[in-house]
């Protein structure tokens, strides 16, 4: 076998982190393809059919939605303050920021929920419509990342409080998943629920 | 030592039976990034033979476009698995899965980042691709009749996409986080640096696809009218099966045939970051996914006026963008490689006729999809993209079986007879002509694609024959290579660590490579070690290279 020089212990490559980043942008591009596909249909819906996306006598519920936007300030905030707490090794805060942030997270939710209720929005159309599949497809979809964002914060904390404080590297990367559900759902909001 | 360890000499000794089960138990729960890649090669080149014989059926069915032999409701479900397995089931899983084998050893990583998500990648492919396969089988897929066959084709083909994309987010992050000290992103070899290329193109573009299959699903399930019911799938999800999208799949293999070229000239690869940018480009494909539009010419070219130009120059852009860009990345590999054998005689090997063929039909393909998009030829609709189709597809894979050929010694320690695969790779080019270049010509003759029946002037009965002598070729050569490997690998000549003289990280450790890989670290001072440390002042006097390199 040939001998090349051997190495020191490389510094870690933030293995957590830059793998969290690259799934993340996977699943902005997931919510981006939807939305693309969204405005292509409604384009379509608006210039050959009978000029109607949104079914008649549908209304959209905008405080709600609003309210979801409003929340990923928090949710970004508090997924921050996770890390600066993480940085200063201060278990309190970091336990109050993550619990925190998964708890806005199920408020998310909630309020999507509120939202489906609001509209009661029949999925089958009889006219053909796409619009009720496309909406629960899509915010269905987001649904299930925040769901997953949840589980995020959760496994962090237990990570981080069960006594593995040097992994200060799991926190980074929730953080960044946090700010992507956040950047996936404006892009959301924007579409679906400004533009309609 | 906790109490529940069991000591060596009291454990108890297990059946024949028990030995069976715990093997198998120890292959469905690997995370050893070896082990993964074999098991996504191996199920790919069984589903490529699968797939090659309905590319023969199909062909055969078109001799005689007057009567059809087949099932007549059965023709759109083999064009469906003909067009979704050759690209899904076979070339990307076999490119991954050869990613998955190589890209940490030549890194010098000891494992796979998050081994455990690309093993969930792996398995939910697999039963993605069975449920697939069956519902085809049931009559559902595109086009098919039975309702609920449709919708589970379209959930399959959702999990089959997520598990692909699974895989690919743990090659980007190995690439990215566990290169060898020294390794930087200028020093990562050839074939790694096209994996990361096609990883992060595939983290681009398969999710777009997952979530038009979402819009599907929901669809098929609830709503039929809008996205078209069974016979609207391939219209939405179409773009991740042709071209320039197969550019993509196919891209690892063109890494590989850049690696072979300064490998048998014994020499470093000149202008070696142009040949980084150049497989660069040719990951601009994976961007036409993300847009999910067929970029075309509308040139239509005896109305090119001024008043026009603004719009013809767009479209050209468009249409240069998508298409050329891919290609131009694809011929530079091509005229640079070979600059690598200037005042010097290339050492020819099997793996490296292997990837100059199939980087050849590659390109042919390539050239064939940037002809298909100028409207003014008249080439939409007919089977001239069935042909682009292939040879990017039989490329890819021909290119693959000069990787196993090349790295199986690392993987299995034991090496492949050259003189009798190289006969493989001369069938196999020829193989992929003959499936592919027929319908080059039946293409400019109006032959519409997906179709058995139809009838234009010209020897018709002749393209379709030659067509489907090429996928049986085909056949031959991977089932011929199959049992070559099974052979060679098992009961072949013992390889040694370096066997091929070869230049970078992967060959410095033992063959077959042991569970972590690398016994100690290494420092990397160039983008090919092997090298530097072979043509130090020390070693090139050194008898035992000599004779090593007589031996290669």
């Amino acid at each position: 076998m040939l001998a090349l020089p051997q190495a020191p212990t490389p510094p870690a490559r933030r293995q957590l982190f830059v793998g969290t980043a690259v799934a993340c942008s996977a699943g902005f591009t997931l919510i981006g393809g939807m939305m693309g596909l969204w405005l292509r249909m409604r384009h379509r819906a608006l210039s050959v059919t009978d000029g109607t996306w949104v079914p008649k006598k549908i209304s959209i519920p905008e405080v709600p939605s609003n309210i979801m936007l409003l929340s990923f300030i928090g949710i970004g905030v508090f997924a921050q303050w996770a890390v600066y707490a993480a940085r200063r090794d201060d278990k309190r805060h970091v336990a109050i920021a993550l619990g925190l942030t998964g708890l806005l997270g199920i408020a998310v939710i909630n309020a999507q929920v509120a939202v489906y209720v609001h509209m009661a929005l029949p999925i089958r159309s009889a006219d053909g419509s796409a619009y009720g599949i496309m909406f629960y497809a899509a915010t269905g979809t987001f649904i299930a990342f925040l769901i997953i964002g949840i589980v995020f914060s959760f496994v962090t904390a237990f990570r981080y409080l069960g006594g593995r404080t040097s992994e200060r590297e799991i926190v980074t990367a929730h953080a960044i998943y946090w700010y992507f559900a956040a950047a996936a759902f404006t892009m959301l909001w924007f579409v679906v629920y400004v533009t309609k | 030592m906790t109490t529940i360890d069991t000591p060596p000499q009291t454990a108890p000794t297990t059946s024949g039976a028990g030995h069976a089960l715990s093997s198998v138990a120890e292959w469905i729960t690997t995370t050893d990034h070896k082990r993964l890649g074999r098991m996504l090669i191996g199920t790919g080149m069984i589903a490529m033979l699968g797939i090659a014989v309905v590319g023969g059926l199909l062909g055969f069915e078109r001799i005689d476009a007057a009567t059809i032999s087949l099932n007549a409701n059965s023709i759109t479900q083999l064009f469906s698995i003909y067009r979704v397995g050759l690209a899904l089931f076979a070339v990307l899983p076999v490119m991954l899965g050869l990613a998955v084998a190589v890209v940490p050893l030549q890194l010098g990583a000891r494992s796979l980042a998050f081994a455990r998500l690309a093993a969930a990648g792996f398995w939910a492919w697999f039963f993605g691709m069975d449920l697939v396969i069956l519902s085809i089988i049931a009559n559902g897929g595109p086009g098919g009749g039975t309702s609920k066959f449709v919708a589970l084709f379209i959930a399959a083909f959702g999990v089959m996409l997520g598990g692909l994309t699974m895989i690919a987010i743990s090659l980007a992050t190995t690439v990215l986080t566990t290169r060898a000290p020294g390794m930087n992103m200028r020093r990562v070899p050839l074939f790694s640096w096209s994996v990361l290329v096609t990883a992060l193109g595939l983290i681009l573009m398969l999710p777009v696809a997952i979530g038009t299959v979402i819009y599907l699903y929901v669809s098929y399930r609830y709503n039929r009218v809008p996205f078209g019911g069974n016979q609207g799938i391939l219209d939405y999800i179409g773009f991740s099966v042709t071209q320039p999208q197969t550019y993509l799949y196919a891209l690892p293999a063109i890494g590989f045939a850049a690696e072979m070229f300064p490998l048998a000239a014994r020499r470093r690869m000149p202008m070696r970051g142009f040949v980084l940018g150049a497989l660069g480009l040719v990951g601009v494909a994976g961007i036409t996914g993300v847009t999910q539009v067929q970029h075309v010419l509308p040139w239509v070219g005896s109305k090119l006026y001024l008043g026009h130009f603004g719009k013809k120059f767009g479209d050209l852009l468009d249409y240069g963008f998508f298409n050329a860009l891919p290609v131009i990345g694809a011929v530079l590999v091509l005229l640079i490689g070979p600059l690598a054998f200037k005042g010097g005689r290339p050492k020819i090997t099997a793996p490296l006729v292997f990837g100059v063929f199939g980087l050849g039909m590659i390109l042919m393909g390539m050239l064939g999809g940037l002809l298909y998009g100028v409207l003014d030829l008249g080439l939409q609709g007919t089977v001239f993209e069935e042909g682009a189709y292939v040879y990017v597809c039989y490329g890819a894979i021909l290119t693959t079986l000069g990787a196993v050929t090349y790295w199986g010694p690392k993987l299995w320690g034991r090496k492949l007879a050259d003189k009798k695969v190289l006969p493989l790779a001369l069938l196999g080019a020829l193989a992929t002509a003959l499936a592919s270049l027929p319908y080059y010509i039946a293409g400019f003759a109006d032959q519409p694609a997906n179709s058995v029946t139809f009838a234009y002037s010209g020897p018709q009965g002749l393209w379709n024959t030659l067509a489907t002598v090429g996928h049986g070729l085909m056949v031959l050569t991977v089932a011929a290579f199959i049992g070559l490997a099974l052979q060679g690998f098992r009961k072949g000549e013992l390889a040694g660590d370096d066997p091929w003289d070869a230049h970078t990280l992967e060959w410095a450790t033992s063959s077959p490579a042991p569970d972590d890989n690398f016994a100690e670290l290494h420092t990397v001072m160039s983008a090919e070690p092997l090298l530097d440390l072979k043509s130090s002042p020390d070693l090139t006097s050194s008898p035992e290279l000599k004779s090593k390199r007589e031996n290669a």
